[in-house]
């Protein structure tokens, strides 16, 4: 066991505090992914290598040597002071490494650069009505005409479409190959006509999800990433960078901090929550499981240091557990507050801007999303524990 | 940065691993459960050096770290291994190599295997039925109920005020009786003193807290190694198990069940690998972490016993395959050195909140 990470690691850590202290003036406050100020803040970011940092020089990032450990000490101090770590988004989570990947050296020099400094902003296209769970079910067709996919189809579940100019699609390229081998990876701009977005609002009241509909889009050949037909293990290369960021344990740490101080300032019958003894005993239940998810984190990150350690199985269920976890640690902050718990928008007993009943949605959503918790169990079942697949059923049997 | 296990840990386990695997199967166990002896076990356990690990050098040990106990800890549960680990190789040692008073003979005497030492430690935790145990000038008198290790030559007994004592088996004053539980790879007894002469462990009752801390950590890897037997067992089961022209193996019920128990057991690893580190070297976080790990465990062994249990069907309830042995030791670690909702409780007491 060795928990420190050095004395050069001290000194970044303490270079990104001194950052964070000098500049913070200078960090947008909300999410809003179009205004200067974001850019602005994004720019000095990549510039001091705060973001996007190991992403080439040449294609507008930082062009640092790959440092998990700076990468942390980075997540960890943003994260700490609250300060915002700059864009988000599926573009620069997900398309961005993708394209590094698997992307010609024209699609890397046109989209990189513009993703990671805001300009372009990316939304992504796999669900359909028909294919969540089977997402290799899916239906959207593109055919080739000339020079242009004609894509045909409608996605779901598409964040930020009603913003995006840009989306990266999967679409059936080769309807007669089997399902897996007759998908490909498309990039195409919003505006092409044809297109047509519907808001989805969901259970927190917020329209950040779309229906989206083509009907006749064209787009040209080379907006293909990968080969065609290729389109699958393009989409699980970044299916897997999703998962790793959905339940990070070091945000349970801080929600479990606030609910206690929450527990400590809420009263019932004149009672602080906090020493209620069955309050009391499902708080420190709970903040056992956090503690044991910190543990697997670490465990993790040794094991991407070390070569030779295993840790696959742990870093399988950090997704399942995570967002369990996190919906029923929020769910508890509600249940301590009785009906104050319920208090939503613009209620006057609103405790934490209303986080706690939005988390506790939100979370559940996460359950749901980036692969339910029974697709995660399938998974955990027969990678991890080597059990196998339940037989498929023909499709004409039943 | 390196969160797990050294070469020389790695080695240690495979060495237990392999004593255990050739020297305690399952047949072992059930001669020990009928009134067997467990003699030769420890005497093999004590070749391999472990009642020596904790023990400082200058008193003939080895000076090893809790987390080396830990590792051993999780072998002997995966084993579900009679003897007096817990007490002789792990508390005892720790408490009586710390006492202001001179306990050097008797360390080497523990380091060899030779003296077995006992745990009494209920009355300090949470007194039941009205049992306590009472000093003066000397002598102990009152009763300690399910202290662990049957055959031991002395006891580490402690009050409710977490002052320690050494009493030993033999004392005129002390006499004991067995207390059968469900778990019959441990034998427990009710300790009765009267005017039994009692030893001077210790009266700093943060002594006793350490001392405390890392039995529960032990207990803890201990249901970490059952549990992940448990599990090993039922997925194996599983595959070779067929119903409807089919390995169970293959239902998604019958493969959730298994998910859920590796999705809760695995991070439990990591969590006992760094409450055992954190008891020498992360003095800050080592009470909580330790209250917090017995508790967790606690509840994961139980879930995990009683579903490995059930994906069993009809036969994991039987005798035959031996599995409740296992169930009954994660539900004996449960309840010593106390149970979850009360170790939880001490946890919110450190943590300001009473």
């Amino acid at each position: 066991m060795d928990l420190s990470f050095g004395p050069e690691y001290d000194d970044f850590r303490s270079d990104v505090v001194k950052f964070l202290n000098n500049n913070s003036d200078k960090a947008p406050k909300g999410g809003d992914l179009r205004g200067e100020q974001a850019k602005d803040w994004q720019k000095l970011l990549i510039e001091n290598g705060y973001t996007c940092r190991t992403i080439p020089k040449e294609y507008g990032g930082f062009g640092a040597e790959p440092d998990i450990i700076k990468s942390r000490i980075i997540g960890e101090e943003f994260s700490k002071s609250r300060i915002n770590p700059g864009l988000g988004g599926q573009g620069i989570s997900m398309l961005v490494p993708t394209l590094l990947e698997m992307g010609t050296e024209e699609q890397k020099q046109k989209f990189i650069r513009p993703t990671i400094h805001g300009d372009m902003i990316w939304c992504q296209g796999y669900s359909e009505p028909g294919a969540g769970s089977d997402l290799a079910s899916l239906t959207t067709a593109a055919i080739l005409d000339g020079d242009e996919w004609v894509v045909n189809g409608q996605k779901i579940w598409t964040s930020t479409a009603h913003l995006a100019d840009w989306i990266f699609c999967l679409v059936r390229s080769e309807p007669d190959a089997p399902k897996h081998k007759g998908i490909s990876f498309l990039l195409f701009e919003m505006t092409t006509p044809g297109i047509e977005i519907r808001p989805l609002v969901d259970m927190t009241g917020v329209a950040n999800f779309n229906e989206t509909f083509f009907t006749d889009v064209r787009v040209p050949k080379n907006q293909i990433v990968g080969e065609r037909g290729q389109g699958w293990q393009v989409a699980n290369a970044i299916l897997g960078h999703e998962r790793d960021t959905l339940a990070p344990p070091n945000t349970a740490q801080t929600r479990i901090n606030a609910l206690v101080e929450l527990m400590k300032t809420e009263t019932a019958g004149g009672e602080r929550l906090i020493d209620n003894p069955i309050y009391k005993d499902r708080l420190m239940k709970i903040q056992g499981r956090v503690l044991a998810m910190k543990y697997n984190d670490m465990r993790v990150l040794s094991s991407r240091l070390n070569p030779g350690q295993d840790a696959s199985l742990s870093r399988m269920i950090t997704k399942l557990q995570g967002t369990e976890l996190r919906h029923e640690l929020e769910g508890l902050a509600i249940d301590i507050m009785g009906e104050v718990g319920l208090s939503y928008d613009d209620n006057p007993h609103l405790r934490g801007a209303g986080s706690w009943q939005r988390e506790y949605m939100y979370y559940l959503g996460l359950i749901i999303g980036g692969g339910t918790s029974q697709i995660q169990k399938n998974i955990i079942s027969e990678r991890g524990l080597g059990m196998p697949r339940e037989p498929k059923i023909e499709k004409n049997a039943v | 940065m390196r969160f797990g296990l050294s070469e020389e840990q790695t080695l240690l386990k495979d060495n237990v691993n392999r004593f255990l695997e050739d020297n305690v199967p399952l047949d072992k166990v059930r001669e020990y459960a009928d009134g067997g002896s467990d003699a030769s076990i420890w005497q093999g356990l004590s070749d391999l050096g472990i009642p020596a690990l904790l023990i400082p050098e200058e008193f003939g040990g080895v000076g090893l770290k809790p987390l080396d106990a830990a590792i051993v800890a999780e072998s002997l549960g995966h084993h579900i291994a009679p003897g007096p680990f817990l007490g002789s190789a792990v508390m005892a040692p720790f408490a009586l190599s710390n006492s202001p008073d001179g306990f050097a003979e008797l360390l080497s005497a523990i380091a060899t295997g030779e003296h077995r030492v006992g745990i009494a430690f209920g009355e300090a935790i949470a007194r039941r039925n009205q049992a306590s145990v009472n000093a003066k000038d000397g002598k102990l008198d009152g009763t300690s109920l399910f202290a662990f290790d049957a055959d031991a030559d002395s006891y580490l007994v402690a009050d409710e005020n977490k002052n320690m004592f050494l009493v030993s088996a033999d004392d005129d004053g002390l006499s004991r009786s067995n207390l059968t539980t469900v778990d019959r790879t441990r034998r427990t007894v009710e300790l009765t003193y009267s005017g039994a002469s009692a030893k001077p462990v210790s009266t700093d009752s943060s002594l006793f807290d350490r001392t405390l801390d890392l039995g529960r950590v032990m207990l803890a890897a201990d249901t970490l190694g059952a549990a992940q037997s448990m599990l090993d067992q039922a997925v194996e089961y599983a595959k070779q198990r067929e119903q409807f022209n089919r390995p169970i193996a293959s239902f998604q019920a019958v493969k959730h069940m298994c998910a859920e128990m590796a999705a809760s057991l695995e991070p439990c690893r990591a969590m006992v690998w760094f409450a055992a580190h954190a008891l020498s070297d992360v003095p800050e976080e080592a009470r909580l972490t330790a209250c917090h790990t017995k508790a967790h465990l606690a509840e994961v062994g139980q879930f995990v016993s009683r579903t490995a249990t059930e994906v069993h069907g009809g036969m994991g309830f039987t005798d035959l395959l031996g599995l409740h042995y296992w169930f009954k030791r994660i539900g004996a670690n449960r309840q010593w050195l106390g149970a979850p909702e009360f170790v939880r409780s001490e946890a919110a007491i450190l943590q300001g909140v009473d």
